[in-house]
């Protein structure tokens, strides 16, 4: 049987002042990016538990990317600070568990930037294509 | 106050006791001729031209009306023949040593001095000391003084070597009255270039400025160089002027904010290849615009840097934007503002003008009518880039002259064009300090430094923070009509704003479940609106809605998931994540 090349499963996490707004600016831009990334809406990364982190590694993502502000941009004055912060955590713990690194990202991504989230899904898109799929999911 | 009665050449007046005679006879509209005197400077009473005769209680007095004061009952006599007299003899003295000094030869035909007895000098200087008492009495800076005596006397600086601590204020230069002190070269040099902003150092900011008051820059006041001068203080009837007045934060409460930072020309110096800084007769447009305005520097007339008049000028557009090295954008108002320069630099010089333009953008009521016009005034127009501007002549033709070489994209060849003067048309960009104006007021920022609109149509003026708006060149390069279209919807929407009265609240706010709530607190701190309190008596946070911005970072923290966000509940992210990941 001719398996499908593999295509990977990765869920965006994007604050609505900058990330989300820039992704907004790269589809009114028409600018093509790889389909991998559904985006859930959060109005800042700050909102961003942990859990929902592990949530979508569980369910069968094979990647999680967090976009937020530029540290000192943030709506809220300084939820990408708390972002940073349970993103370090998380990926120690991550690391102890055996995810690879690529896995789990956080990207910096301005409003004005909708090529840098262009830029971004591309690479990451590719980064875990190579990798394979992620192996400790729920099946 | 103690007031005497003076009559002076039959008139009768009446004056505080011990006022110089001088002041009360000018009030009274008798002339003194004068020549040490000067009003702003204590009477010194030396060179003596002010010679009258005063009569009192029976006795008569030659004296110098600069420095006499006046007494009750004292008569003053200016027009005698004995003042005529004394007055002729002081300047045939003076002639021989300053015979060709013209006040003092008008001084001479008015007494009826044909060829003075004592001869002419070559002297000019009439040792008044006016230079020497200005410099230390007003300025402050005690650079003059007088040196040796008798008949080898001269004013001069200390060891006759250029002084170090004159500032070049040209003070002893206005009040000198033979005119022996002039301001030279090498002193405009001390003083600096033609300043680009006003020529004194107190002025009033604009024709439009409001409020409309003069203002003093410290930097250039003499007061605060030397602790002097303080002469607009003294000519001031109202007292208004208080040198004493400093720099101070006020706070202020408002119920909204308009950002109108607007912008800053970019650095000429940043396009090396167009020699600003290098060559003296290359201009940024702004200092054109400064020269040609009739209130500045050149009363509106347009000079070389030499003093000529240019017989032509090459504007470069395009200078700093519409370019990889510097902006990519379209700066917007160079193209007009280049049009304007090229009309009002032929209409005063009657030079040649030749614009070097990309492409000719004058979208606008009444621009294009204006370009065709400019057509039609015999302005060139070169469609092409600018390689570079040089003093390299390789015709004789171009010897003397500033080389524009550009590419001629509609001949289709490379010209090299001498003129006398380049004007470069410096586009605009964001301000240096747009950066921390924006985490103030915490904007954003496109990626050329303008701040972001929340919608380009939609919500052109608004930002992401409610409450801050922005206007004009901050938002990004616009000509004045559209400013102030802009400025008048930002103040409309601010109004709009503070007229409700009431804020809404975000539909997203957090709150906490008190009956979930462990107290741990962990989300106190968290709070950046501190929204959050803890109550001691219940042992629970509690969650104060009106201050919250619903930004969930408690929510995310909450270990017993007490927290929870209006439409963005733990329960409805998860069962998100579980949307997207069905395959």
């Amino acid at each position: 049987m001719a398996t499908a090349a593999f295509e990977p499963r990765i869920v965006a996490f994007f604050c609505n002042w900058c990330t989300y707004t820039a992704s907004d600016l790269a589809g009114t831009a028409r600018m093509t990016y790889e389909p991998n990334a559904p985006v859930v809406r959060v109005m800042c990364s700050g909102r961003i538990d942990p859990q929902f982190v592990m949530k979508a590694l569980h369910e069968g993502a094979d990647g999680v990317l967090i976009g937020g502000c530029h540290p000192g941009d943030c709506h809220y004055q300084e939820g990408n600070y708390k972002a940073l912060r349970r993103f370090r955590l998380l990926k120690r713990v991550l690391g102890q568990l055996g995810v690879e690194n690529e896995r789990v990202r956080l990207e910096w991504i301005s409003a004005s930037e909708g090529d840098r989230v262009q830029h971004v899904i591309n690479e990451m898109t590719g980064q875990l294509r190579a990798l394979g799929p992620f192996n400790g999911a729920r099946s | 106050m103690k007031l005497a009665t003076v009559t002076i050449d039959g008139i009768t007046t009446e004056a505080e006791d011990r006022t110089p005679l001088l002041q009360v006879a000018q009030r009274v509209g008798v002339t003194i001729p004068t020549l040490c005197h000067y009003p702003l400077i204590e009477p010194y009473g030396v060179c003596r031209i002010c010679t009258v005769e005063v009569h009192m209680r029976g006795r008569v007095r030659m004296v110098t009306a600069c420095n006499y004061p006046v007494t009750d009952g004292i008569q003053v006599f200016t027009q005698t023949d004995r003042v005529r007299r004394t007055r002729k003899l002081i300047l045939e003295w003076m002639l021989a040593r300053c015979g060709h000094v013209k006040v003092l030869n008008d001084l001479a035909a008015e007494y009826g001095i044909d060829e003075p007895r004592f001869g002419r000098g070559d002297d000019t200087c009439i040792l008044c000391g006016l230079c020497v008492r200005v410099c230390s009495d007003v300025v402050g800076a005690n650079v003059l003084g007088f040196f040796n005596r008798g008949t080898t006397r001269y004013v001069g600086t200390a060891y006759d070597e250029p002084s170090d601590t004159c500032i070049a204020c040209g003070a002893c230069a206005y009040v000198c009255p033979t005119g022996c002190i002039t301001i030279d070269h090498e002193a405009e040099q001390i003083r600096g270039e033609l300043p680009l902003g006003p020529l004194t150092p107190i002025y009033i900011p604009t024709m439009q400025a409001v409020p409309h008051q003069p203002v003093i820059d410290a930097d250039s006041c003499i007061h605060f160089k030397t602790d002097g001068c303080r002469v607009c203080a003294s000519v001031c009837e109202t007292k208004a002027i208080d040198h004493g007045q400093q720099d101070r934060h006020e706070e202020i409460q408002v119920g909204s904010i308009i950002v109108a930072t607007g912008f800053q020309p970019v650095d000429a110096k940043k396009v090396p290849q167009y020699g600003y800084g290098l060559y003296p007769n290359v201009f940024t447009a702004m200092q054109v615009e400064h020269m040609v305005n009739a209130s500045g520097p050149n009363n509106g007339q347009v000079l070389l840097k030499d003093g000529r008049v240019p017989e032509s000028v090459g504007i470069i557009h395009c200078v700093g934007s519409r370019d990889k090295n510097t902006h990519e954008y379209c700066s917007r108002v160079c193209c007009m503002y280049s049009l304007k320069l090229a009309h009002l630099v032929h209409e005063r010089s009657h030079a040649k003008v030749y614009n070097f333009y990309i492409d000719m953008r004058s979208p606008g009521k009444g621009y294009e009518e204006f370009y065709n016009r400019l057509l039609a005034e015999g302005v060139e127009f070169i469609r092409g880039r600018v390689a570079e501007v040089s003093d390299w002549a390789i015709t004789p033709m171009e010897q003397g002259k500033l080389v524009i070489r550009a590419e001629d994209t509609l001949a289709g060849l490379v010209r090299r064009i001498p003129v006398d003067m380049v004007i470069l048309s410096t586009g605009l960009e964001a301000r240096e300090d747009a950066a921390e104006v924006r985490r103030l007021f915490n904007v954003s920022c496109s990626s050329d430094g303008w701040f972001l609109e929340r919608h380009p149509k939609l919500a052109p003026v608004s930002t992401f923070t409610d409450g801050v708006f922005i206007a004009g060149c901050a938002q990004g390069p616009k000509d004045i009509p559209d400013t102030v279209a802009q400025a008048g919807a930002a103040a409309a929407e601010a109004m709009a704003l503070i007229d409700k009265g009431e804020v809404e609240l975000e539909a997203y706010t957090a709150w906490i479940d008190q009956e979930l709530c462990s107290g741990c607190q962990v989300c106190v701190p968290l709070c950046p609106f501190s929204a959050i309190e803890f109550n001691k008596e219940k042992k629970v946070s509690q969650l104060n809605e009106a201050l919250c911005k619903g930004c969930g970072t408690c929510v995310a923290a909450c270990p017993s998931h007490a927290a929870q966000q209006h439409h963005f509940t733990d329960a409805q992210i998860m069962a998100e994540i579980e949307g997207v990941l069905v395959s």
